[in-house]
């Protein structure tokens, strides 16, 4: 099968195509292989090819199974897939299978399935705790696994190659093929998929890609770049079609109203982000395929999927965070293999500025950035030994050596995998209560379930997707009105009727809220409210983090930088300290009737939260008074009402460590974790859509749950699952520990006030002030104000 | 913490702890206790939760005990999770509760969960008017003092357990540890309670009015 059959040599030729290396190199391998290629390369049809030439000669039962990580790329494969197979008349057939498709189509999928079938990872898994799970897949010879490295980044990827190892034990002799962007690390991918060989096609072109020039020089502070609204405008109108990526789902809906405002030629400008409607995409989608859009505002939501428009044209507002991802984002552009894509970067702030042109020099140099995961996460091993007994009963030893040979969970210990099955089994409780109970019980060497009924709500739990609470927002109607978006529970929580608010590029007027939906008006106030989408903020690379550091801390490499940027550092310079290559800088300096403390540490948002949460409670034991703080991706303020003198005695990495694990384990960051986590492991049942809204009693917080373990079961494996999590997470210590261990030189300047490079992170939105229980004290505020009101007190 | 209410004509303590202090009784009443929560749903197929709820009510109970020493204790219904319940309690969970009825009178009001069966110590009732009020597991007929709903209400965002306090109804807050609650503005409670006041539970009480000038009518939410 080394050389395409002459059927299919002529199919190409008579389209004038000629096949790309990629796609003969895939053809002739066996085994396990990835490929590596840029957008437009033919890696869809170099990943079907070898299946498409197996299949020629007519194949029965399930062949390949080809997996996305999103739903509408399955249709639209199919889709794509149906002109080459009708064209070559071939004898197979493709069906997708997603949670959209019918029940009745997938009872049937079950008894007789298609020669191919395009899938998601969720219904992979879903399909694999069904008892005739071995006969459907007993003849499986491929898998395809498409955007590889971007199901790589997150649990998705773990239950993949969960699901491809089990998939091995059912169908011995199965090869798995990977299709990725262009990576970092091709080789920790590929050990990700359990080993595989690396096939490269060429990657094209090198990109043009420069800073976009604008008529005002970026701002102190701010991440809205909304200075550069005219040159963004300009930009678009002399594009065909161009992709705005912003960074936030805010920040675009706020960089999308400012485009709306300046677009005196009404050129059709989109929106499309993770919180819109379904619908509300999909149209955007589109229009874009059908060539009626000049420009799309778009978050992470369009990083992934088929070309839906001749974009020649990429725009990144924001600091670029990842060389990697920055370079899978222009690719975006100028899709056609031979000419290079396009991009313009457009930086926020000045220090986004610093962090554009490293990231531009990364680009030059060829290196691109990304960190290792570490090894498969625990909670999503619980879920796929729930879903295994679902399936039916099974061998300990068996299942152990099974997920030892999936990359992730290479490494696993014996009493790791018995934790998680004691964890299935019993809850894995330090009180063993529910012996009588247990959902997994060992009967003659096998485990199975207790009950087989429990199978329905285990299958209900399906997925490693745990979006925090969100609640959807419709146009109020009589019978229901348009969907516009989602916001979270807790923004939600925070409207009083009449509050104004963003969403979809709209102002919309708070009606109320029934049946767990925000009714809404259109309204056309300014100055709406902005509706926040929290979760992990990306950081930047470290990588690129280390870049930054390295340029602010050499002046003699200034000349790369705008001059309003040079003159900015050389007085930074002159006055205070400048961060360099393995050293910490800081300050300390007197603004009013305060002592600031700035740290320029590098780490991200997230990283230097977290340090400044530690730091304060640290600086209140010194007496030094702490009043508040403001983390930014590059440094971290405090304020207080007595000076920090000994900075290296407060960044004592065995300090900061215990408090860490002491009380910042009972953190909210935290609680938000192990709500997910518990989910996943199968602790927690989800909440289901219908199940919220008949809003009972009988639910409770996980909170309490995770109060009450803490209390009675601190060495519980859940929290020791959750604990991992966030430190690489929201409350990111490992960015923290990599701060101090690179720069082990610690320079504490003390400058007589404000600093330039202090100047802008003083002016930073997003404080979080510091009193001894301030959440308490705000309570008994807004009580009293309500007591006030009513004439109560 | 305590603060001193007025109902019905009778003073009264709610405490941060979620209990109601009647001085003039010398009693302590406490509402929804729900012990043997996780072992009965453990039981019926449901999640696994952590164990030991039990223990951290009964601690909280003990607390409270410790601090008052009231000649009567009235459970306000459903102090078990279901009529099994009190045989699924650890021999230890059930000598540690029987303690604590020691030297004074104990009295179940039934509730919807446990009408069925109760420990073997204390006296069993539907109900008992004292003073003129009714204390009941479900609100009926003014004025009563009540449980069953487990009201919650909310301040800057946060949602607490809460004693909501009308002209007809004082409903108390669930004690038991795993106990969901329901927003005090959602219906039935909403309109049962009525105009009044609503005590935020916590590490101290906190007050605020129960009729709230905004739109918040039917927000319904898990809490």
């Amino acid at each position: 099968m080394s050389t395409l059959p002459p059927r299919f040599a002529e199919w190409f030729a008579a389209r004038g195509w000629s096949p790309h290396p990629h796609q003969l190199a895939l053809l002739a391998a066996t085994g396990n292989t990835l490929l590596i290629a840029p957008t437009g390369g033919g890696k869809t049809l170099a990943g079907f090819l070898p299946s498409l030439v197996d299949l020629a000669g007519g194949g029965k039962g399930l062949h390949t199974i080809y997996l996305s990580p999103l739903k509408a790329l399955t249709a639209d494969i199919a889709r794509n897939l149906a002109a080459p197979v009708a064209e070559l008349g071939l004898p197979i057939r493709i069906e997708d299978r997603t949670g959209d498709t019918s029940g009745a189509k997938r009872a049937r999928q079950r008894v007789d399935p298609p020669n191919i079938l395009l899938t998601t990872p969720e219904s992979l898994a879903l399909m694999l705790s069904y008892p005739e799970a071995p006969k459907i897949f007993a003849g499986l010879k491929r898998v395809i696994v498409d955007e590889i490295h971007a199901l790589a980044e997150g649990k998705r990827g773990d239950q993949v190659m969960l699901g491809i190892a089990r998939l091995k034990t059912l169908a011995p002799g199965l090869a798995v093929t990977g299709l990725s962007a262009t990576v970092a690390d091709p080789e920790g991918l590929a050990a990700f998929m359990g080993g595989a060989v690396i096939l490269r096609a060429d990657p094209g072109p090198a990109p043009d890609i420069a800073m976009l020039a604008t008529r005002a020089p970026a701002p102190w502070s701010g991440g809205g770049a909304h200075y550069a609204v005219p040159d963004v405008m300009a930009a678009i109108a002399q594009a065909r079609l161009t992709l705005v990526f912003v960074n936030t789902r805010a920040q675009a809906e706020l960089f999308f109203q400012a485009l709306w405002e300046v677009n005196d030629a009404n050129l059709p400008i989109g929106l499309h982000h993770g919180s819109l409607s379904r619908e509300a995409r999909q149209r955007v989608e589109q229009a874009m395929a059908a060539g009626a859009l000049r420009a799309v505002v778009c978050t992470g939501s369009l990083d992934l999927g088929i070309d839906w428009g001749d974009v020649d044209l990429v725009l990144q507002v924001g600091a670029p965070r990842l060389v990697t991802r920055l370079m899978q984002r222009i690719g975006r552009s100028n899709h056609r293999y031979d000419q290079p894509s396009r991009a313009r970067l457009v930086p926020a702030n000045r220090f986004e500025v610093i962090e554009s042109v490293a990231a531009l020099q990364a680009v030059d140099e060829g290196v691109l950035d990304g960190s290792p995961r570490g090894p498969g996460p625990l909670d999503v091993l619980c879920q796929q030994i729930l879903l295994t007994a679902c399936a039916g009963p099974f061998e300990a030893e068996a299942l152990f050596d099974e997920v030892r040979s999936a990359g992730p969970y290479a490494a696993l210990t014996r009493d790791d995998f018995d934790a998680c099955l004691d964890l299935c089994a019993t809850g894995g409780y330090a009180l063993k209560a529910y012996d009588r109970w247990q959902r997994l019980m060992l009967r003659g060497g096998l485990w199975q379930l207790r009950d087989p009924r429990a199978a329905r709500l285990i299958r209900m739990n399906i997925g490693t997707i745990t979006a925090s609470e969100t609640l959807q927002v419709r146009l109020a109607r009589s019978r229901g009105g348009a969907p516009l978006g989602q916001v979270e529970e807790s923004f939600a929580a925070t409207l009083e009727a009449g509050d104004t608010f963003l969403i979809g590029g709209k102002v919309v007027r708070f009606e109320r809220l029934r049946d767990m939906i925000v009714e809404v008006q259109h309204t056309p106030t300014r100055n709406p409210r902005i509706a926040v989408f929290s979760g992990v903020k990306m950081a930047s690379s470290l990588q690129l983090s280390h870049r930054v550091q390295a340029l602010i801390g050499d002046p003699a490499r200034w000349d790369q930088l705008p001059a309003d940027i040079a003159d900015w550092l050389e007085m930074q310079r002159r006055l205070s300290v400048l961060p360099r290559d393995g050293v910490l800088a800081c300050e300390t300096f007197p603004r009013g009737d305060r002592w600031f403390f700035c740290l320029y540490g590098f780490a991200g948002r997230n990283a230097h939260q977290t340090l400044g949460l530690l730091l304060t409670r640290q600086m209140e034991a010194l007496g030094l008074g702490p009043l508040g703080f403001t983390p930014t991706d590059y440094a971290l303020l405090i304020w207080s009402t007595d000076p920090v003198k000994d900075a290296a005695a407060l960044l004592q990495p065995e300090v900061l460590k215990a408090g860490l694990d002491g009380w910042l384990a009972g953190n909210s960051l935290i609680k938000r974790t192990f709500r997910s986590v518990a989910t996943v492991a199968g602790l927690l049942p989800r909440n289901l859509p219908g199940q919220r809204r008949s809003g009972r009693q009988a639910t409770f917080s996980s909170d309490i749950i995770h109060d009450t373990l803490r209390r009675h079961d601190p060495g519980h494996l859940l929290l020791r699952i959750t604990a991992d999590e966030a430190r690489r997470g929201l409350v990111d210590f490992d960015r923290i520990e990599d701060m101090l261990r690179t720069n082990p030189i610690i320079d504490h300047a003390r400058p007589p006030h404000v600093t330039p490079l202090a100047a802008p992170v003083l002016m930073e939105i997003g404080r979080v002030s510091v009193e001894g229980e301030g959440r308490e004290r705000e309570m008994a505020r807004e009580a009293e104000r309500l007591m006030r009101e009513a004439g109560l007190s | 913490m305590i603060r001193d209410v007025v109902f019905a004509g009778v003073r009264v303590q709610a405490r941060a702890s979620g209990a109601l202090y009647w001085p003039q009784c010398d009693t302590l009443i406490v509402a929804d206790l729900h012990l043997g929560k996780s072992a009965r749903m453990a039981a019926r197929g449901g999640a696994l939760l952590p164990p030991h709820e039990t223990t951290d009510t009964l601690a909280r109970l003990e607390a409270e005990l410790h601090a008052l020493n009231p000649a009567r204790v009235i459970s306000l219904g459903d102090a078990f999770e279901d009529a099994l319940a009190p045989e699924a309690l650890r021999a230890e969970e059930t000598a540690r509760l029987a303690a604590m009825a020691q030297g004074r009178d104990w009295l179940w009001i039934t509730g919807n969960h446990d009408a069925a069966a109760l420990p073997g110590f204390g006296t069993v009732a539907d109900e008992i008017t004292e003073q003129g009020v009714t204390l009941r597991h479900i609100a009926g007929a003014g004025p009563d003092i009540s449980g069953h709903y487990h009201p919650k209400a909310r301040l800057a965002g946060q949602a607490r357990p809460a004693f909501l306090i009308g002209a007809e109804h004082l409903v108390l807050p669930a004690f038991g540890t795993y106990t969901g609650g329901l927003d005090c503005g959602v219906e039935p409670l909403a309109s049962l309670v009525g105009p009044g006041l609503a005590l935020l539970t916590g590490a101290r009480l906190l007050a605020c009015p129960l009729t709230r000038p905004t739109g918040r009518k039917d927000r319904r939410q898990r809490v």
